[in-house]
């Protein structure tokens, strides 16, 4: 591959162990620039490990994250986010105590949104207030209801699911790092939530997702990577993945993929 | 008649001046403009007209007593709710402020008005750096560390009799004019009371609320939690350092006892009776805690039993504090209604 091409994100043998046990076995991927790439895999497969070790909340065992073909890996959680690099939470982090649009100002008040100017305006001299607004509402909180000035503890679980996608795309990211952003969510919630998806990449943002929630992840990624153990099983398309054997072992017994794989 | 099966609950509404608005208020006559003005004008005028009252010199020392306290409260509860860091390093930035304002009086011969600053800040510096290992940790680790710098500094002065050892820094200039000793603090309290309720609304007041909300959202938002920890430690540590800087012309004297523990614990105490996270409350709780102290003194050992009693009374009857409550009674209109 020339060097024009050079992969986004490079995952190079990475390995985390817990004590004896291995999390993650020396997985290596590439993500390319402007792809949606979905993760799955059963519980307890190292899917949420694989996102702490790449944004750098978890220190390596072993190998090395390369962004843009520089080594990010060892380098402090806030550092990785300066560079572009954003997660969500599986388990939402909201900063209960504030009302949701001053959620917002916190990640418009980084380096990073200064710097580059934020996701919709408001760098160094934006009104924050009013740039969190704007943001919020294009994630679905209506301007004029009064759920962006609800307290976060008061929101229900879709919002705060869309709250944890607004504090990422507040710092004007270059990738996103989505973990189950739709579990947890009915399915009208899921159906609003995937058009926003396919348009964060519509707008040149790189995403990854990490999703139970296997047809609506297949409908928007370009490729499915699939873990179990810690280990990487296979990656391609939706067809070859759900098609692999090693998968149908890996979720035997699972209704939902059973049912993906009649359809397919 | 009905009146045995007949349920009634209190019922509270907000005023409708709070409920236009939490932030700006949008004034629509003098009665709403004295709603939000009168607390404040009352808070002021009456620490303003205070020293004017006071019977003698002794209650008016008090005063400057109570004022250094009120600024140790106002630094704890700055740090334990919105920065999520409970000190017990009152008598640390104390010491800190006090040494420093000792040395530089006694040794470059500065008057007061140079060195309550630079004991301010320099203080600041020397506390946050000190500081600096614990901020990375979450849990009770700032507190232990806290609570350990002034009882090492105490033996360490002891032990290697620096510092003027146990007789402590001696022939310290005084204030040249005992109104502005008054003055000064007070002063001093409302600016910074006034500045920092300011400050924690401010942007950057809300990073500090979010590393007390949650610090991985912060870690995830591209900032250090690390660096805005000790932004707010220095904040508050100046505040200790510069009213030990204050207390040291004030007794003309620097020793052990400026590291003493009850510069750690009164505040905290002052902050549990006056009421957590307003800010105010914890000035208002000194007010209260340290005149009854002195007024107790007339029992002797006793003193610290009915101490402790107002303290319990106060943690069982009204542990959301004197201010929580008085901000609800002010701000809602209650009455019963029938369920």
């Amino acid at each position: 591959m020339s060097t024009s091409t050079t992969p986004l994100l490079q995952i190079n043998e990475v390995t985390k162990a817990f004590g004896g046990i291995h999390a993650l076995n020396e997985v290596s991927f590439d993500l390319h620039e402007n792809e949606i790439l979905g993760i799955i895999g059963p519980n307890g497969s190292g899917k949420t490990t694989l996102v702490n070790c790449i944004t750098g909340f978890v220190e390596l065992t072993g190998g090395e994250v390369l962004y843009r073909g520089k080594k990010i890996s060892g380098k402090p959680p806030h550092k990785i986010a300066d560079m572009g690099i954003t997660r969500t939470f599986q388990i939402m982090r909201p900063y209960y105590s504030l009302p949701a649009y001053k959620n917002l100002v916190i990640p418009l008040f980084s380096p990073r949104a200064k710097r580059t100017g934020g996701w919709r305006g408001g760098g160094k001299l934006g009104d924050r207030n009013t740039v969190s607004i704007d943001i919020l509402e294009e994630l679905g909180f209506e301007r004029e209801s009064f759920v962006p000035y609800k307290k976060a503890s008061n929101l229900p679980t879709g919002y705060l699911k869309r709250l944890e996608l607004a504090r990422c795309l507040a710092l004007n990211p270059k990738v996103i790092i989505c973990d189950e952003i739709f579990s947890g969510l009915s399915m009208s919630e899921i159906a609003s939530m995937v058009p926003l998806v396919e348009r964060l990449q519509m707008e040149g943002i790189t995403l990854i997702m990490i999703e139970h929630r296997l047809r609506e992840l297949f409908q928007v990624a370009t490729r499915i990577m699939v873990l179990n153990f810690g280990e990487k099983l296979i990656e391609g398309t939706a067809e070859e993945v759900m098609a692999d054997e090693k998968v149908k072992e890996a979720y035997f017994g699972s209704e939902e993929v059973e049912e993906v794989m009649a359809h397919a | 008649m009905t009146a045995s099966n007949e349920q009634r609950r209190k019922e509270r509404l907000d005023r409708g001046i709070k409920v236009r608005s939490e932030g700006i208020y949008a004034l629509m006559s003098w009665r709403e403009l004295a709603y939000l003005f009168l607390p404040r004008v009352a808070l002021i005028g009456g620490l303003l007209i205070l020293p004017l009252v006071m019977p003698s010199m002794y209650w008016q020392r008090v005063i400057s007593i109570v004022c250094i306290y009120a600024l140790l409260a106002l630094s704890f509860d700055f740090l334990a709710h919105f920065v999520g860091l409970v000190s017990l390093g009152g008598a640390f930035f104390i010491g800190t402020g006090s040494y420093i304002a000792a040395i530089l009086n006694t040794t470059f011969g500065l008057s007061p008005i140079f060195t309550i600053p630079i004991a301010t800040l320099l203080g600041a510096g020397i506390c946050t750096v000190l500081l600096l290992p614990c901020l990375p940790l979450r849990g009770v680790y700032f507190a232990i560390v806290t609570l350990m710098y002034p009882l090492l500094l105490a033996r360490v002065i002891e032990a290697l009799d620096i510092l003027g050892g146990t007789d402590g820094i001696l022939g310290i200039e005084s204030f040249t004019n005992r109104w502005m000793e008054q003055y000064f603090i007070i002063v001093m309290v409302l600016v910074l009371l006034f500045g920092t309720r300011r400050l924690v609304n401010q942007d950057i007041g809300l990073v500090f609320r979010a590393v007390k909300d949650n610090d991985q959202s912060v870690r995830a938002s591209g900032m250090s939690v690390t660096y805005y920890k000790s932004i707010a430690v220095f904040i508050a540590s100046g505040i200790g350092c510069l009213a030990g800087a204050y207390l040291v012309h004030l007794y003309m004297w620097a020793g052990l006892s400026t590291l003493a523990l009850d510069f750690s614990i009164l505040p905290i105490a002052a902050t549990v009776i006056g009421g957590s996270g307003t800010l105010v409350g914890p000035v208002l709780g000194a007010f209260i805690l340290v005149p009854i102290s002195e007024l107790l003194r007339a029992f002797g050992t006793l003193r610290i039993v009915f101490y402790a009693l107002i303290l319990l009374a106060f943690i069982i009857f009204r542990s959301e504090g004197i201010m929580v409550y008085g901000q609800r009674k002010y701000h809602q209109f209650e009455k019963w209604i029938k369920v």
